[in-house]
């Protein structure tokens, strides 16, 4: 036999496409919570996203006559102090929740990943000049940072999030920067420095498809604290500001409140609770997916 | 004929993976005698590594293991690990393939060595100083008093690697397992390596399971080999048995494959195919893909091991037989040499 | 046969927190067309210090280097880029230099793309054949590098390498992370690559067995510097330097009754930071005298080799 025609044999089955779709099956199958989390989420977005053809009343329509409400078949969640319907606001919210999550997760990953990248890829003084600015904003406590930047630049939602991804960049900094510390030491990127492939390239096509897996494990994870984070900041009063619909805001403006008619922040609060708790177990569900070494085996 | 220290029955070996279980080792037999230096040989997943672990318990889930492994009388299989304290570093040692990193690096060499020591025996501080001086002596480490306030990274890769043989046989373990601790060395080191496990296995009749994939280690250093293929032993003899007149096919073309210092620039012969997939190994003998002597016997049944000769086993359908004058480079399509 | 790589005086130091570690100093040699000339020696001799430093992939502090007759280091921008298609490697690992998200079109198209801005049907056209050139066929096109075996890993590699049609191939310790069986099989290829292209190789390498079995001419490197060379039949043969000696001594064979031939060299080798001021092997040389502690031994010929050491063997 000639050497050429050797050795050119059979693929491990494992690998084939049928297989991977069923891999991808088993997972699910494996992991309730993960399903659970997901549909509830996905729940979520598709109330998010049909919000007007769903809620009952106008979200913002304010009518004294029917404050202060229990809930009934009228009004499934009752109403606030100003008798606004409390289960359309709660759908409503949910759009303003799911946006926050999605901007202030990508404008961290926005700043934080080419800072990584080009702190890890580059080295020396880039490295340590990147690196130091992360650590700047690393050294405050975590809501202290958002708060004092709200406070400096206004109240208000958009600020509030540019706010908090100001104060979550770093992180992701962090994370790509040891992720591209790995994949560089990797042959096919001296492989591919080798054959004359320019820096920009090695990175976009080598460096990056590489090094993303734990900063999108991140980003999932983060999506949850983030919502709970804005809506802390709306809690206290710097983050979204009438009439925006904010679930932390709601609970806010109806804390005091809270004991004669527990139903005006419970709805709200209840929002945010399952909200964060599906997308934290779709987080840890995606670090499964994604890391083979979290892959429990049965 | 001595007695038996390490005997292995029937080890099974299984990892259940996602949708499919890989059968790392399926029903391997070996025993080591006393004194004896067995080389286990074969190509990556083949078992070896698992078989090894097996020895000290030492399976990392969820590897499910069956079948017998006796260290000096003392059966591992199935015990916990509370149980199997005696037998780790105290019946039998290991050493690895990288003794950069099987040593921690935060702590000195002597601390490491006494701690291990300790671990085994009621010693007090300065009677486990002595022990760990006399095992660094044993193993000719230069300046071992010196050496032992150095940390592993002011040593060289040799000098660890002794290091790690003197650890090994601190608490004087009866069989040593040694898995591939010569592959990541030079080959300068390895033959200090070499020199010093036989020296060992002479001077203390230290017993010792050496597994490596390179022929021209086993061919140096062991009494006897056993030739793993696909999670099972397929031949075992010998070294002279085994190296010289190999029976089984796999073995031949194993050896044939193997480039030799004085062969120039002659064409190599190479085995077709490749390893199987070991959650899916094929019916019957499990080389018969590859074999140019399969016939449909082999695709059916899984050959038990047989006789040839005192002491040389082999497990074959067709297996090569004494009478053959076949030279073994020349039974697969090598120039003769 | 002119020259097609020509080093001279190459040298290379390393500062460290604890001082200058001098990884090559002063090698000097030739690769010429269609041969194949292996760098041997143990770990951290320098050898491949030598490689990347040919390759540009770390800068080299002295000496130059001549590749089809241009001083490499003085070229730039797209001359250079031109010279550089006609050298290529081989990385030691095909589990490491293959990168894991690209399909194997992707990977060996890379060079074309890069080169040529070779896309679409063309450069898959062009894949097509190089796969075939190392015996892989089209069906494999799509497929990732993990859904390959090592062998098969390290042809795709090598289909890389020969994207550009290079002149000189480095190959760095090409079978060292591979099986046996598989081993002869890539240099069975390496050499079969060669004949019908008329490659010229740089082989990397620290087993002399594989060495042996596709080199020509050999160099054998202790400690930054080359000690000997000359060709392989010649140095494996009959060595003179003590450390090539040594190192041919220590390679166990695969016959237990050549066992007793295994001799291990004594020591290790010298801390790079507080270099010996005379022959670096003379702390483990038997033959070591007054002269050789005194300073280091220039490479000088003994027939038809070279070899750097005052108590040559052998003469």
């Amino acid at each position: 036999m000639s050497t050429l025609e050797a050795d050119v044999g059979g693929l491990a089955p494992a690998w084939t496409g049928a297989h991977r779709w069923k891999r991808i099956r088993h997972f699910v199958g494996s992991h309730p919570l993960f399903v659970i989390g997901l549909t509830v989420f996905l729940v979520i977005v598709v109330a998010a996203l049909a919000a007007p053809w769903i809620a009952t009343h106008d979200p913002l329509a304010i009518k004294f006559s029917e404050k202060l409400q229990a809930p009934s078949a009228e009004h499934y969640l009752g109403t606030d102090s100003m008798g606004r319907d409390i289960f359309s606001r709660v759908l409503y919210g949910a759009r303003t929740s799911l946006m926050v999550g999605v901007v202030v997760v990508g404008l961290a990953i926005g700043i934080g990943l080419p800072m990584g990248l080009l702190a890890a890829y580059f080295g020396g003084r880039i490295d340590t000049t990147m690196m130091r600015i992360a650590d700047v904003f690393l050294a405050f406590p975590p809501l202290l940072l958002p708060i004092a930047i709200t406070a400096a630049i206004g109240a208000g939602l958009f600020h509030a999030m540019v706010a908090l991804a100001i104060s979550w960049f770093p992180w992701y900094a962090r994370i790509m920067r040891s992720s591209v510390l790995r994949v560089k030491s990797e042959l096919y990127v001296s492989a591919a420095r080798a054959m004359g492939v320019n820096h920009t390239n090695v990175m976009i096509r080598h460096a990056v498809p590489n090094a993303l897996t734990p900063v999108v494990v991140q980003g999932s994870l983060d999506f949850g604290y983030v919502i709970l984070a804005a809506a802390s900041l709306s809690f206290i009063g710097i983050g979204a500001q009438p009439p925006d619909i904010e679930w932390g805001l709601m609970a806010a403006a109806e804390r005091a409140k809270f004991l004669d008619f527990p139903w005006t922040v419970l709805c709200p609060g209840l929002a945010i609770f399952v909200t964060v708790l599906a997308v934290n177990l779709v987080g840890d569900g995606i670090r499964d997916l994604l890391d083979p070494k979290h892959q429990e085996f049965k | 004929m001595s007695e038996e220290v390490l005997a292995i029955r029937d080890l099974r070996i299984e990892f259940p993976e996602l949708f499919r279980t890989v059968e790392a080792v399926r029903g391997a037999d070996l025993s080591v005698r006393r004194g004896e230096i067995m080389g286990l040989v074969g190509e990556s997943g083949c078992g070896k590594s698992m078989t090894a672990m097996a020895c000290l318990g030492l399976v990392p889930p969820p590897g499910r293991v069956s079948g017998h492994v006796s260290v000096d009388g003392f059966e591992v299989v199935g015990r916990p690990d509370r149980e199997l304290l005696p037998v780790r570093g105290g019946l039998a040692a290991m050493i690895f393939q990288n003794p950069g990193k099987a040593l921690n690096p935060f702590f000195t060499i002597g601390r490491q060595l006494t701690d291990v020591i300790r671990l085994h025996h009621r010693h007090g501080e300065r009677e486990s100083r002595e022990v760990a001086l006399e095992a660094l002596r044993s193993v000719h480490l230069p300046d071992p008093e010196i050496a032992l306030g150095r940390y592993p990274h002011q040593l060289s890769g040799g000098q660890l690697q002794r290091a790690m043989i003197a650890m090994a046989l601190a608490c004087e373990p009866k069989v040593l397992i040694a898995d591939e601790p010569t592959t990541a060395l030079d080959v300068t080191i390895q033959a200090q390596v070499i020199v010093l496990l036989r020296e060992l296995a002479d001077a203390r009749g230290l017993t010792i399971l050496f597994i490596t994939h390179d022929l021209g280690v086993v061919g140096s250093l062991c009494d006897r080999v056993s030739v793993m293929y696909a999670g099972r032993v397929v031949e075992v003899g010998s070294v002279r048995d085994v190296l010289e007149s190999p029976a089984h096919p796999y073995t031949r073309k194993l050896l044939a494959t193997v480039p030799k210092l004085g062969d120039g620039h002659s064409e190599l012969a190479f085995i077709p195919g490749q390893v199987p997939d070991m959650a899916f190994p094929p019916s019957g003998c499990a080389f018969h893909p590859r074999c140019e002597r399969a016939s449909p016997v082999c695709t059916k049944s899984d050959p038990d091991g047989r006789d040839l000769g005192a002491m040389h086993r082999v497990a074959c359908h067709h297996a090569h037989g004494g009478g053959e004058t076949e030279a073994p480079g020349t039974a697969n399509g090598a120039p003769a040499r | 046969m002119s020259a097609l790589l020509e080093v001279r005086d190459l040298d290379k130091r390393y500062r460290t927190r604890h001082g200058v570690i001098h990884a090559v100093q002063g090698v000097s040699f030739d690769v010429r067309e269609k041969e194949t000339v292996a760098l041997v020696g143990e770990s951290g001799c320098g050898k491949s210090t030598v490689a990347l430093s040919l390759l540009h992939l770390i800068e080299h502090d002295g000496g130059r280097v001549r590749f089809e007759g241009a001083e490499f280091d003085q070229l730039k921008g797209r001359r250079e880029q031109e010279l550089r298609r006609d050298l290529s490697i081989v990385f030691q690992n095909p589990y490491s230099s293959l990168n894991p998200r690209m399909r194997i079109k992707d990977i060996v198209g890379e060079p074309m793309r890069t080169a040529y801005g070779t896309r679409g049907r063309e450069l898959v056209e062009r894949v097509r054949e190089q796969l075939e050139a190392v015996g892989l066929g089209p069906e494999h096109l799509r497929r990732f590098p993990h859904e390959f075996s090592g062998g098969q890993r390290q042809r795709i590699a090598i289909a890389r390498a020969l994207a550009l049609e290079p002149k000189l191939l480095i190959l760095d310790e090409p079978t060292a992370a591979l099986d046996v069986s598989v081993q002869a099989q890539v240099l069975n290829l390496l050499r079969e690559l060669q004949r019908r292209l008329g490659l010229s190789y740089l082989l990397i390498s620290h087993n002399l067995a594989t060495v042996e079995s596709i080199a020509d001419r050999v160099l054998v490197m202790y400690f930054g510097r080359i000690v000997e060379s000359g060709t392989v039949s010649e140095v494996f043969n009959d060595p003179r330097h003590p450390y090539t000696r040594a190192l041919l001594d220590s390679v166990p064979s695969i016959d237990p009754s050549q066992r007793h031939r295994l001799k291990p060299l004594e020591g290790d080798l010298p801390s790079p930071l507080r270099p010996p001021p005379g022959c670096a092997f003379a702390p483990r040389c038997a033959r070591a005298a007054h002269d050789c502690t005194a300073r280091p031994p220039p490479l000088g010929s003994i027939g038809s080799r070279e070899a750097a050491c005052y108590h040559p063997l052998g003469g």
